[in-house]
């Protein structure tokens, strides 16, 4: 049984009662303890900060040139926070709430409590680093509301919010290397966890530049690693995020949670050849006076200006009359999906559907239009290179953010002892669906508020241990890794290492992606372990282990997809139920919404390595709600 | 269409390079240059030669990591963008392209088209942030930022860090990331207490890296993907003018 | 002092030095020039001119002393900023180079200012110390004081003299036109609210000083001053 450690007592004092009962280490024996953070977006470098800040020894590890180039730096839209500057009625309550309701249901209350609890922290803190946040003229912060909220209560600096705050984090951390406090390993991955006595202890990683394996011991690890939505290639997330550093761990015994529970976004720059590397989110305000539809014939390849009015079917208006084009984001992605899947996509390929203009244009103006949009429409410009003041947009879903990851407890800690996870690595707070503008506040929440506090106590409670580097689990787990990339180099087969990652992530987008059915699920079992077998005997991966060799990072994380696609099938058959961003198309409402079955599904899945790769072990986490009563989200 | 590609190619940071010459066929005018180059390396890496190496991650023009000069300017020349966002179909089919990495004493190149900027990295440390510990920090909105204030804070903010400004300043100079910096933060009320401190520690660390001299040829700001504007480099000089009249050290 | 020597030690410093040593040298061409335009008026005024100018030798040397060490100044401090740039720019260069949108001006101030030294040493050699046309030196006016004016009219009766003399007040005015928004620049006076005065200041100065300067021995060589 999993023990979440959630404290006892009413919600709204939990956090508080807990920090009061978590063991603190004296201020003079931080010093003593190292702890590893890999990752540095906005939970790993706040948390390097922050825990440096207090005194600890941290070392950080990124894969990028830089710690700047996290990918939380690619958000646009915002950051919320229970603030109620607007005096419109947000509380701490009310955000946690929300949340909650946004993510079907399937996140843990304590969890998303604390998450609202500091969200006010997180500004404040922000702002103190300098973060440019958008301005009233009277020199106040300026809200918007967000993801479909009731109340203004996101922060946000242009489209940019992700970047400005992921600086903010940098430059803290900047700070603390200056001091010598953290130790900065840039252009470094991490590709095996050290466990020692069963407490995670260290890392192996390989330094990219010099192809160097080198050995990190610690008294904890910090995975801040980011999402895996890179498991289906085609992804808005950048082309070098990857599973490896959570998968490695989930290897080592560490449970990895509702790994099918993935976000769509609905209107990203479609897919327009076989050679695309990645998609291009635009911000979902354009929903707002664009109309979205496709030509009720299938196969009508007529440019969008000769299809007549009485010829299109504007299906988002059609099907949700009191939402229409705003419509939540899981439910148009797959109306988008099921058009399209009818053979009335349009524009190359047939997976776009239209966002149309003409008729805003004509009511407000292209100026008005212009002084809105005028940004997107110009990013849609460069990308499809069409001017979407004249010819409509065209618009397809795509993958932009996990919800799954590896499982923690309320401290944050995995059920290996000394392995801490944090932000979108691990899986504790948006539950099936997250909302719009909470990614950037849960990584900040857990690297500079939460983390740090209860780090502490499992130093306090545990022996202190930092073994040295030379023992034999070290020299064990890197001759696995000098073995996993000898044999990838000797396979010397046909093909690319792109070609693999291609088909996998095909296959996982078509049967795991928008809409995933039974029959499906069982379809990607049964293919995804024969594409991993033919990528050990036939992927092609050129130069040499030493030195930079970008094929060579590349196989090893496409390697780890391979075998962790499938566990996201498995998990997204067993949980049979459709939920947030989990629609089984067996289940639904007569209106095609989602349709729980908490009776059976309300709980974690928290799944375990067992050494066949076919049949992980299972461990559920009931959701107990102690203070909201579940019900059933609809938007007609 | 297609394309004739002459690739600096350099095995690594102590070798010295050369351009090859590679045909790169099937391409489409929808790809993205890096995307381009992509196919390319699948093409080279199916006939039995060495992939080329170049840097990426977001590839929507944000994270700063790519960094390709592309026929003599970098990032290729299309206004305010990054060149993971040039498309080939700005390209005339059959064209030539010559394509680099940065080149800068600061920024030595680690292997072909990947260099290492980690000078950058330094130039922050020694003074681009806020020293403001977690915890403790007033209520944001005890401090009233006028609009204009935060807005020319943060078009100085929006720089990324790619390191075109140097690559295509004829003395390599930094100023233009540097003065970003400083804009950002001393225009900012939470940045004044250590603003002229701020300002001559970057300018030493600058130099210490190896990085030129300003000569004020305006090249750093027409290659600039986010168009940061020269005036961040006036306010630099202005804040380290002032900082050492005041006799602040580094 | 100890701040000032600061300047000496950075990149930003060093610029700050070429900034205020460039806008003292701008006014001295200016002033130069005003002077200079007396000659428009006779030979009397020309010649009371100088004669004032020479009269205090402590002032005169002085004057001569300062010019010389901001002169010194401003050419020592390109050296070592031309010298530093070089270095940072790396053993490799660019296959195709672009300029990315500089101007010419702007990439060719080593050289310009490499004519201007040039120029000046043969401009002193020719009206201060008088040593290339010495009979011309030699003359004296009614009033038994040097005879400027005569000087500068059969010096600049001499083609090639009137040539090098043009050709490098073009370089003068490449030099200062870009001088000019580079030191507000350096001194953080410029932001893009000012930016195009200054570009229109410097080229109304490049301007006037090219035409006022040129103006005296164009106007000698075609005889329109005898």
């Amino acid at each position: 049984m999993l023990d979440s450690k959630i404290p006892s007592g009413p919600l709204a004092q939990k956090w508080d009662k807990h920090r009061f009962d978590l063991k603190l280490v004296n201020p003079a024996n931080k010093r003593k303890f190292k702890v590893i953070v890999v990752g540095s977006g906005l939970a790993g470098a706040s948390a390097a900060a922050t825990l440096s800040e207090l005194g600890y020894k941290v070392q950080c590890f990124c894969y990028q040139d830089s710690p700047r180039r996290a990918h939380s730096i690619a958000a646009q839209g915002g950051i919320n926070a229970a603030k109620n500057y607007q005096n419109d009625g947000d509380s701490v309550r009310r955000l946690f709430y929300d949340t909650i309701k946004g993510g079907d249901f399937r996140a843990r209350e304590a969890n998303v409590y604390r998450l609202a609890q500091v969200s006010t922290n997180i500004i404040d803190q922000c702002v103190a680093q300098g973060v440019p946040f958008a301005r009233e003229y009277g020199g106040h912060l300026a809200n918007r509301s967000f993801g479909g909220a009731q109340v203004s209560r996101t922060f946000y600096a242009r489209g940019q919010t992700g970047q400005q705050l992921l600086l903010g984090a940098y430059q803290a951390l900047s700070k603390q290397i200056a001091k010598g406090a953290v130790q900065m390993f840039s252009r470094t991955e991490m590709l095996e966890l050290v466990l020692v006595n069963g407490h995670a202890k260290g890392i192996i990683v390989r330094d990219l530049t010099s192809g160097k394996i080198s050995r990190h011991s610690a008294d904890a690890v910090v995975l801040a690693t980011g999402g895996y939505g890179n498991a289906f290639y085609l992804s808005t997330n950048a082309v070098g995020c990857n599973v490896t550093a959570t998968y490695r761990a989930f290897k080592k015994g560490a449970l990895f949670a509702n790994p099918c529970y993935t976000q769509i976004h609905p209107t990203c720059i479609p897919v327009n050849g076989d050679h695309q590397s990645k998609l291009t989110l635009m911000s979902e305000s354009l929903r707002n006076d664009g109309r979205v539809w496709v030509p009720i014939k299938a196969g009508d390849h007529r440019p969008a200006s000769q299809i007549p009015e009485g010829e299109r079917d504007y299906f988002l208006e059609r099907k949700y009359p009191s939402f229409g084009n705003l419509a939540p984001r899981d439910i148009s992605s797959r109306a988008a999906k099921e058009v399209c899947d009818e053979g009335r996509g349009v524009g190359p390929g047939g997976l776009g559907v239209y966002l149309d203009f003409s008729d805003a244009i004509r009511r407000d103006g292209e100026d008005a239009i212009r002084a809105r949009y005028g940004n997107l429409f110009q990013m849609y410009e460069k990308i499809a290179g069409e001017n979407a003041y004249q010819t409509p947009m065209r618009i397809y879903p795509a993958v932009h953010y996990t919800m799954g990851g590896l499982w923690v407890d309320y401290n944050l800690m995995s059920n290996i002892p000394g392995l801490f996870v944090i932000g979108e690595a691990n899986f504790s707070d948006h539950g099936a669906n997250r909302l719009g503008a909470s990614a950037l506040m849960q990584g900040l929440a857990d690297g500079y508020f939460v983390l740090p506090y209860t780090i502490g106590n499992y130093f306090a409670t545990t022996a202190k241990s930092c073994p040295a580097e030379s023992s034999q689990e070290f020299s064990q787990a890197e001759i696995q890794v000098n073995e996993r990339l000898r044999k990838l180099i000797s396979i010397n087969g046909s093909r690319t290492v792109r070609s693999f990652h291609r088909e996998v992530g095909q296959l996982i987008w078509d049967k795991c992606g928008m809409a995933r059915s039974k029959a499906g699920l069982e379809d990607a079992l049964r293919r995804i372990p024969a594409i991993r077998a033919e990528f050990w005997e036939n992927v092609k991966v050129t130069g040499e282990p030493e030195g930079i060799n970008k094929t060579l990072e590349h196989a090893g994380r496409v390697a780890d997809f391979l075998e962790f696609g499938e566990l996201m099938c498995l998990d997204a058959l067993e949980r049979d139920e459709s939920c947030g961003g989990h629609f089984r198309t067996e289940h639904q409402t007569p209106d095609g919404e989602a349709k729980r079955n908490d009776d059976q599904f309300s709980h974690v899945s928290a799944w375990g390595f067992s050494g066949n790769l076919a049949k992980p072990n299972l461990e559920k986490e009931p959701l107990i709600y102690e203070e909201v009563t579940m019900s059933q989200r609809s938007y007609k | 269409m297609k394309f004739t590609l002459k690739i600096w190619r350099q095995s690594g940071p102590e070798k010295s390079g050369h351009f090859e010459t590679y045909e790169a066929h099937d391409i489409q005018a929808e790809m993205s240059f890096l995307e381009m180059l992509d196919v390319l390396n699948e093409q080279i890496t199916i006939s039995g030669g060495q992939p080329v190496n170049f840097d990426s991650d977001c590839r929507e023009g944000i994270c700063g990591m790519c960094s390709l000069v592309v026929n003599g300017i970098p990032h290729g020349g299309q206004k305010g963008t990054t060149v993971c966002q040039l498309h080939m179909r700005s390209f005339a089919d059959g064209q030539t392209i010559t394509i680099e990495p940065w080149r800068a004493k600061a920024f030595p190149v680690l292997k072909d088209l990947v260099v290492d900027r980690s000078a950058f990295d330094r130039i922050i440390q020694s003074g681009g942030y806020i020293s403001v510990n977690t915890g403790g920090a007033p209520d944001a909105n005890a401090l009233p930022i006028s609009k204009d204030q935060a807005e020319m804070a943060f078009d100085a903010a929006a720089c990324i860090g790619c390191g075109a400004c140097v690559a295509a300043c004829k003395n390599s100079s930094a100023m233009l990331f540097a003065g970003a910096k400083v804009t950002h933060l001393n225009t900012l009320p939470q940045g004044h207490p250590e603003k002229y401190s701020r300002a001559v520690s970057i300018v030493v660390s600058m130099d210490k890296e190896g990085f030129g001299a300003c000569t004020v040829t305006g090249a750093c700001a027409a290659v600039c993907p986010k168009e940061i504007p020269l005036d961040v480099i006036s306010k630099l000089n202005r804040d380290y003018a002032v900082g050492i009249l005041k006799g602040v050290s580094a | 002092m100890k701040a000032l020597a600061a300047f000496f030690r950075t990149s930003v410093g060093k610029k700050l030095v070429m900034a205020v040593t460039g806008l003292l040298l701008y006014g001295f061409v200016v002033v130069h020039l005003i002077g200079n335009m007396q000659i428009f008026i006779g030979r009397e005024t020309l010649n009371g001119y100088a004669h004032f100018l020479k009269s205090e030798p402590f002032i005169l040397w002085g004057a001569r002393l300062g010019l010389l060490t901001i002169v010194c100044l401003h050419i020592v401090t390109a050296i070592s900023l031309s010298a530093s740039n070089r270095r940072a720019r790396g053993a490799t260069s660019y296959d195709n180079p672009s300029h990315n949108g500089s101007t010419l001006a702007s990439r060719i101030m080593l050289a310009s200012g490499l004519v201007i030294l040039f120029f000046i040493v043969f401009h002193l050699l020719h009206l201060t110390v008088g040593v290339i046309f010495p009979d011309h030196s030699a003359l004296k006016d009614d009033k038994g004081h040097h005879d400027v004016y005569g000087m500068v009219v059969k010096g600049f009766q001499i083609w090639w003299v009137v040539g090098l003399y043009v050709v490098s007040m073009v370089l003068l005015g490449f030099h200062l036109s870009h001088g000019l928004q580079a030191l507000f620049q350096s001194l953080g006076l410029k932001n893009s609210k000012y930016s195009s005065l200054i570009d229109k200041l410097a080229l109304v100065g490049w301007v006037a000083i090219f035409a006022g300067n040129c103006a005296i021995p164009v106007s000698i060589l075609l005889g329109l001053v005898k």
